[in-house]
């Protein structure tokens, strides 16, 4: 095509002699990084595995014998259950190219919501506790109409919720710490997430003596976060609002004008992270034994942490949640495993830091190859 | 190739979207001005116009983008009147924008339902609302051969993978999918190079043998003259000439459109 000297010459001389390869597809140059690059553009999850198998390698050198017990997973997996969630509804967020600063909030409000009218206040537990499932829905039903009807940026909406929603807390809370016996006493449900499971003894219960699973413990919140996270993958992956919500990160108007509505996409994406937050706090409730107003007031930036190390990137419209497990993965192992080390909590805050730079930085080095 | 157009199922002398009388002022800007427009059935109809010559106004009130003021709309001999593009495109009046209107980070199956998702037969897609994923896949890749455009050889790669030629291909194909009555094309070949204008026009004739009729707005008069039937030139709000590109020369059409020379009188709507 290159005899063509002037682009009009070229189109007059008609169709015939037109060029008969139809739409040809250009190898982009060959070369390790480029590859690299392209290899990490279709498969942007396998950058948190990485990053979270070097981890492990590294941290089973550096606290032998500590760090690889089975003991020892189970409590990192404790440890992330409650960002993992968080960040499950952060993902579904994020997606959309917004933010979410008050899934903290939303889950602690939640959490009192449950606990103190269950036990302040004696409802029974089967309405305290959809009550705080409701509580947990209706604040981010709030975000995402303020988002959608005020058209404001979702960080100043949340930044301002944050507030609303922590103030709420206060004035419902009373400030007051709900204990553990008396949760027990009053609705023992809301601790269930934290009943310890003991694999090993349930495949001995069968007659099975799989003793690779000695030492293995588990709780139901890890369960429910296991069924969280894959409820949300298939509602993303498999559905048609999912696919509404990465269209609406990635270029709303081109989702708009395909017909979707992408406000009531948004209103959907809080609410459902909202509710997603009240369950984070039946799992809250089931790790502390009952409810205190200050608990988890580093939620926030945690959860954000998780996505973002989990790939999924911050101007919306790619990641995933397998992403956000393995980087709410990834957040635990580091800190237990700096923290196994002997080295000071500090330098777990310095790391985690390091780890969102150089995953940010990936993000946008990825993002190169679209353009 | 152009010249003969196989007929579809709707005569040629049929129009297929008519307007008649519109009028758009915005504040003291007066947009459309009496503006008609006749499309007929498995034509090419080119939309020229200058720079704010009210074109594009036109072309939104036909999707559905802009509400006119008044006059009146016909599809098919049916009076119609859309308050927002989903609406037209409900009607079979698709659009392919020239920002094409794509999400970069889909697939190419995505990016043709989107919106339009089709969902599992039975319980699955009643009550889970499960994807009819493969019927998606399968179904896109068959519109794209259509069209020429299956060197694509994934149709689950990112649109953002693809050149801009194919982008355009992949949108072109999701209006010939789902666009039953009309394909409204707004400067599908500006952002290109000359080997894949090449590929578009192709396209566009290709779309035309199925025997949908096309309207084409373009800044690009070889282009215009190459493809299109009749040309429709927009002047000062309003349709001043419609005219045949065999009988007329670029220049002529530059000249009307300009005001440099009076509109043919022989040749009327």
């Amino acid at each position: 095509m290159s005899d063509n000297a002037s682009g009009s010459a070229m189109a007059e001389r008609g169709l015939k002699d037109a060029d008969q390869t139809v739409a040809s597809f250009e190898e982009p140059e060959h070369g390790l990084i480029r590859r690299t690059q392209g290899f990490l553009h279709r498969f942007p999850t396998s950058i948190p595995f990485i990053v979270l198998l070097i981890g492990i390698v590294i941290f089973s050198f550096a606290a032998p014998g500590k760090f690889l017990a089975p003991f020892n997973f189970s409590l990192i997996l404790q440890q992330v259950t409650i960002i993992a969630i968080l960040g499950v509804a952060q993902t579904l967020v994020i997606l959309t190219a917004g933010i979410d600063l008050s899934v903290g909030v939303i889950m602690i409000l939640a959490s009192v919501v449950m606990g103190r009218t269950a036990v302040v206040y004696g409802v029974p537990v089967e309405i305290a506790f959809p009550l705080g499932l409701l509580a947990g829905f209706a604040c981010g039903l709030v975000n995402g109409l303020i988002v959608t009807k005020l058209r404001l940026p979702p960080f100043i909406v949340t930044l301002g919720t944050w507030s609303i929603f922590g103030a709420l807390n206060v004035w419902y809370s009373k400030s007051e710490t709900i204990r553990q016996a008396d949760m027990q006493e009053a609705a023992p449900f809301l601790q269930w997430t934290g009943t310890i499971l003991r694999p090993y003894n349930f495949f001995a219960s069968l007659g099975l003596d799989w003793s690779f699973l000695k030492g293995w413990v588990l709780n139901y919140g890890s369960i429910v976060m296991l069924v969280v996270a894959a409820i949300i993958w298939y509602v993303l992956n498999r559905t048609a609002f999912g696919r509404h919500v990465y269209a609406t990160g990635d270029d709303p108007d081109a989702a708009r004008l395909s017909g979707i509505n992408t406000d009531r996409t948004l209103i959907a994406v809080y609410a459902l992270a909202g509710f997603i937050c009240a369950i984070a706090a039946w799992v809250l409730i089931g790790r502390i034994g009952g409810v205190s107003p200050q608990a988890g007031q580093t939620a926030n930036l945690d959860s954000i942490t998780a996505v973002v190390i989990g790939g999924t990137s911050l101007f919306g419209g790619r990641g995933s949640i397998v992403g956000t497990l393995v980087g709410a993965l990834i957040v635990g192992v580091f800190r237990n495993g700096l923290a196994l080390s002997g080295l000071e909590l500090l330098w777990q805050d310095f790391a985690v830091g390091v780890l969102i730079i150089v995953a940010v930085t990936i993000d946008q080095w990825i993002r190169k190859i679209s353009a | 190739m152009s010249g003969e157009a196989v007929p579809g199922e709707v005569s040629r002398a049929e129009p297929v979207l008519q307007a008649r009388a519109l009028n758009k002022r915005y504040g003291r800007v007066v947009a459309l001005d009496n503006a008609d427009f006749d499309l007929m059935g498995g034509e090419i109809l080119a939309v020229i116009g200058d720079n704010g010559a009210g074109k594009s106004t036109l072309i939104k009130a036909l999707t559905g983008a802009v509400i006119p003021d008044t006059g009146e709309i016909r599809l098919n001999g049916e009076p119609v009147s859309f308050r927002s593009p989903i609406e037209a495109r409900n009607l079979g009046i698709e659009t392919v924008y020239q920002n094409l209107a794509l999400s970069p980070a889909l697939s190419i199956a995505d990016n043709m339902f989107l919106g339009r998702e089709k969902r599992r037969e039975g319980w699955l897609g009643r009550y889970f609302r499960l994807l009819d994923r493969s019927f998606m896949q399968k179904a896109a890749r068959q519109r794209l051969s259509e069209l020429g455009l299956m060197t694509i050889q994934n149709i689950n790669q990112p649109v953002e993978t693809l050149s801009g030629g194919q982008r355009q291909g992949v949108a072109v194909a999701r209006a010939a999918a789902f666009g039953s009555r009309v394909v409204i094309m707004d400067e599908p070949t500006a952002a290109l190079g000359v080997k894949e204008s090449r590929k578009v026009l192709e396209t566009i004739l290709r779309l035309k043998e199925r025997g949908l009729p096309i309207v084409l707005i373009s800044h690009n008069m070889p282009h215009v003259f190459e493809v299109a039937d009749r040309i429709h030139i927009h002047r000062l709000g309003k349709r001043i000439a419609v005219i045949d590109p065999k009988r007329h020369s670029m220049s002529d059409a530059v000249a009307i459109m300009t005001g440099a020379m009076a509109p043919p009188s022989d040749e009327a709507t």
